[in-house]
């Protein structure tokens, strides 16, 4: 800490480096690549967003009056696809992590930047076709696209969605292939592997997950399309073809693919917790080796979405252990995180709440997993609105609140300007609130037998159907606050300092917004990470930021 | 780190067990061998070969460990999708 | 001031600004690569998977088609690529020590070598479309419907069995001739390079890095060989 001299600071920074559409568009710095991401999947989080309004208001009365059934379908199938594979894949590591991971190691940039302007095309590219596909007619098989319905009975536009998402698919392994080389080869001077920060961690994880397996998702999504266009049979029994196989594949993938979605937004909690609690981290090795036993357990653990579908016993049985190991990391961060906060001193920003409402979200959708994993009850829970709330709570719960957490946290440094705390606080308690209104009603939906995917249902499920719809409505408002509030401190927010927060990790120490390389200089790291100076040391750095000169 | 560059001398002999490699399974597939016997005489030896390419002509065995971690690793995740979805496709009949 | 950060040192016209050096450089570019090739043993091993399951399935009907594959051709093909596996790697050899027309003579016979394993599996295909084993309707006009004399069909085999192993052949031969014409590109681009001079002993990466692709393409055709060709052959194939 004493060694550490802050740089010069200018005013020259990534974003007035230089102007024109043309040098965002061919940009190779992963700071403006993550400001095209963050554009790009805010508008697929839009359009996800408006089917998931279409699909509660359809379910607010028990007959079909907004939506006939093929509609509905579709919607539901539309909603899934666009949330999971454009929003929620690259959500956390394509914007926050493509803009942080190189700052925090003190690299100039990712090491292949020309292969992280490509993903972001690719990207653009997947979309474009997926946006044809839905608007061409849509598709209806939801988002699993389970055969043989999907290969010879569905009537809607697979091939194209499919097209969409295999093209998308490379996007996220390039991103992932670029984050493990960069934090293999381009950490700065002194900059260890347990001096990373958790947020790097769990990004090394997730990189793991993405270049180990898409590829798979890819291959079967190929021969699904190759099936649906040539018929050839290989998943169709009729000709001695096994669906279960396209199950088989289909999970291998998009089981770990949750944690590629959660890995993320546990890392930043944890940045959140040890920051905000002004501390360091309750077992950092613990927290840091937690993400990695969870993309390896999290490869072990997809036939539990097979338990009903004529897989068999003793592979289930397999499949339920392993799914039960898999809380076991989940829940040493979750312990971990709660242990930082042991008498802290808490700060209770926007930041933070969003962090521990995460820990409240993540750990009831975790717990609710294990009722999955257990055999016996699965078939009883299978397919109905208690598996729906089980991941909302793990993906909109876990990811989208920590997606939340991490752009208010590190705005300043992003923009170069603060966004209003009292908005955002009351827009993440707005945001607690409804999405417990809209999914905790759904568990006892689920458990009392309403079927996901159907757009009526008995009458009597109509109170608790009315009570999701009134919590979607509080949590639409509830994320549209931000977007109001972030766009207006772009221009019109207090100016922040370079180190708003007085935090030690290597983000903060360098100017907000950050030069194009990120540092005047190659740093050399000589502290553990969430090492906090005394108090009146930090208090330093952070006078010194306050003060950098406003040059015209 | 300076890299470390294969004489020509072991390029030339891997070449040629390789070659070797070929034809031996050739023979070896025409050769009735009990049970599951010949499939496992053709994966020796193709993983042999493969082992081989990879060892030398892409100069893993000179390689920083980080780079046996990851082939590992490969063949790892490998062994989990056969494992696990055999797993269920061997234990169908017991029931 | 001086300990806390580190100097840039003068630099090769090769280095990117955003490395230190051209070690930090090199080491990246070979990861990167060996992380790529993760992914392709991922993306393949799910068609490995396919094929051991219904090779399981099936063994008669694998058998039977297995047999009437062109086994020539095939070994053929292998030491075709296996020799462009050895042109290859004296290729990055040459440049490692500086003889640069070497280099290119390598590199030209290793790109020649990919055409013609490509060229042979084109007559292999084209045998294919000729008997009518193309499977389903990939190719339209000509759907699957190969005789069954012809196939040396025996009591109890179905031919949409035997169609399902000609699904699995095209699906990972096509997918591995791809990648060989992916491979193919890549070294006229490092051809074209290397003509002009660019690359030297200090730095090399690019060729290096294609090569291991090359390598890897390579073994993949280890393991589709005996996989695809061999298999029934003991049974008496012709």
């Amino acid at each position: 800490m004493e060694t550490f001299v802050p740089p010069v600071p200018s005013r020259i920074n990534y974003i007035n480096a230089q102007y024109g559409l043309k040098s965002w568009l061919l940009t190779k710095d992963h700071k403006r690549i993550a400001l095209l991401y963050l554009g790009s999947i805010s508008f697929f989080f839009f359009i996800g967003g408006l089917y998931a309004m279409a699909i509660r208001l359809e379910l607010l009365t028990p007959q079909a009056d907004l939506l006939q059934s093929t509609t509905y379908n579709k919607v539901f199938t539309q909603h899934g696809i666009i949330m999971v594979f454009f929003f929620l894949i690259p959500s956390i590591p394509a914007t926050l992590g493509n803009f942080l991971v190189p700052m925090m190691i003190g690299a100039k940039d990712l090491a292949f930047p020309r292969i992280n302007l490509l993903s972001w095309y690719i990207y653009m590219l997947g979309g474009i076709v997926t946006i044809y596909a839905l608007l061409a007619g849509g598709v209806d098989t939801g988002w699993t696209f389970y055969t043989p319905f999907s290969t010879t009975f569905s009537n809607s536009y697979v091939v194209a969605t499919g097209l969409g998402i295999f093209i998308n698919g490379f996007s996220s392994i390039l991103t992932g292939l670029n984050f493990i080389v960069t934090i293999h080869t381009m950490r700065a001077p002194g900059m260890t592997w347990f001096r990373l920060p958790l947020f790097i961690w769990a990004h090394y994880a997730t990189s793991l997950i993405m270049i180990l397996g898409t590829p798979v998702i890819a291959i079967t999504i190929l021969l699904l399309a190759f099936e649906r266009v040539a018929h050839i049979g290989i998943f169709d029994p009729a000709v001695g073809g096994d669906p279960v196989l396209f199950q088989h594949l289909f999970w291998f993938y998009s089981h770990p693919a949750v944690y590629i979605m959660v890995l993320p937004g546990m890392g930043i909690i944890s940045e959140l917790i040890a920051n905000f609690s002004r501390k360091n981290i309750f077992g950092y090795s613990f927290v840091a080796f937690s993400s990695l036993a969870i993309a390896v357990f999290g490869f072990l653990v997809w036939g539990h979405h097979l338990f009903v579908a004529s897989q068999s016993v003793y592979a289930g049985m397999i499949f339920s252990f392993l799914s039960f190991a898999v809380a076991i990391p989940s829940a040493i961060k979750v312990f971990n995180w709660t242990a930082t906060l042991y008498k802290a001193s808490i700060s209770y920003d926007t930041p933070m709440l969003y962090a521990l409402g995460f820990i409240g979200l993540f750990t009831i959708g975790g717990m609710t997993g294990l009722f999955l994993a257990a055999l016996a009850v699965d078939v009883h829970l299978s397919d109905t609105y208690f598996v729906v709330a089980h991941f909302h709570y793990i993906m909109v719960g876990g990811t989208l609140l920590a997606y939340l957490g991490g752009l208010h946290y590190w705005w300043p440094k992003i923009t170069g300007r603060m966004y209003p705390e009292g908005w955002g606080r009351f827009s993440a308690l707005v945001v607690f609130i409804g999405f417990n209104l809209t999914f905790l009603p759904q568990f006892i939906l689920g458990y009392m037998g309403m079927p996901r995917r159907y757009h009526v249902y008995p009458a009597e499920f109509q109170v608790l159907h009315v009570l999701s719809t009134a919590g979607a409505s509080i949590l639409g408002v509830g994320l549209l606050i931000p977007l109001f509030y972030l766009m207006w401190s772009m221009r019109y927010g207090k100016v922040a300092p370079g180190n708003p927060w007085h935090l030690p990790g290597l983000e903060w120490r360098t100017q907000s917004p950050p030069p194009t390389e990120n540092f005047d200089y190659t740093p050399v790291v000589t502290w553990e990470a969430y090492e906090f100076a005394p108090p009146e040391e930090t208090e330093v750095v952070g006078k010194f930021h306050d003060k950098v000169p406003e040059k015209a | 780190m300076s890299e470390h560059i294969v004489p020509v001398k072991v390029y030339v002999s891997i070449f040629l067990a390789l070659m070797v490699g070929t034809a031996v399974t050739v023979l070896a597939a025409f050769q009735d061998f009990p049970g599951a016997l010949n499939v496992i005489v053709a994966m020796t030896i193709a993983v042999v070969k493969a082992t081989l390419v990879v060892l030398y002509f892409m100069h893993v065995r000179y390689s920083a460990r980080l780079i046996w971690v990851i082939v590992a690793s490969a063949l790892f995740w490998m062994g989990i999708l056969f494992a696990l979805t055999f797993s269920d496709y061997w234990t169908r009949g017991w029931l | 001031m001086a300990e806390s950060y580190v100097e840039h040192e003068a630099s090769h016209p090769a280095l990117q600004h955003h490395f230190e050096n051209l070690e930090q450089q090199r080491e990246a570019g070979t990861l990167g690569m060996w992380v790529f090739l993760v992914t392709e043993i991922m993306f393949f091993g799910g068609m490995f998977l396919a094929y051991t399951l219904y090779r399981s399935k099936f063994p008669e009907a694998f058998a039977i088609a297995s047999n009437h594959l062109d086994i020539k051709l095939g070994a053929i093909n292998t030491a075709v690529l296996i020799l462009s596996s050895f042109t290859m790697a004296m290729a990055v050899y040459s440049t490692q020590v500086g003889k640069l027309r070497a280099q290119i003579i390598y590199l030209v016979l290793t790109i020649v070598l990919g055409l013609a394993f490509l060229g042979i599996k084109g007559v292999e295909y084209h045998e294919k479309y000729v008997d009518h084993l193309i499977p389903g309707t990939l190719i339209p006009g000509n759907p699957f419907n190969p005789d069954p004399h012809a196939m040396h069909l025996t009591q109890g085999v179905l031919m949409q069995h035997v169609q399902m192993f000609y699904w699995i052949y095209f699906a990972m031969t096509g997918m591995h001739a791809l990648h060989m014409i992916i491979g193919v590109g890549l070294l006229s681009v490092i051809l074209y390079f290397s003509v002009k001079g660019r690359y030297s002993p200090e730095y090399h990466n690019p060729v290096e890095v294609a090569g291991l692709y090359w390598h890897f393409v390579d073994i993949v055709w280890i393991f589709l060989f005996p996989l695809l060709y061999l298999l029934g052959r003991h049974l008496g194939g012709h």
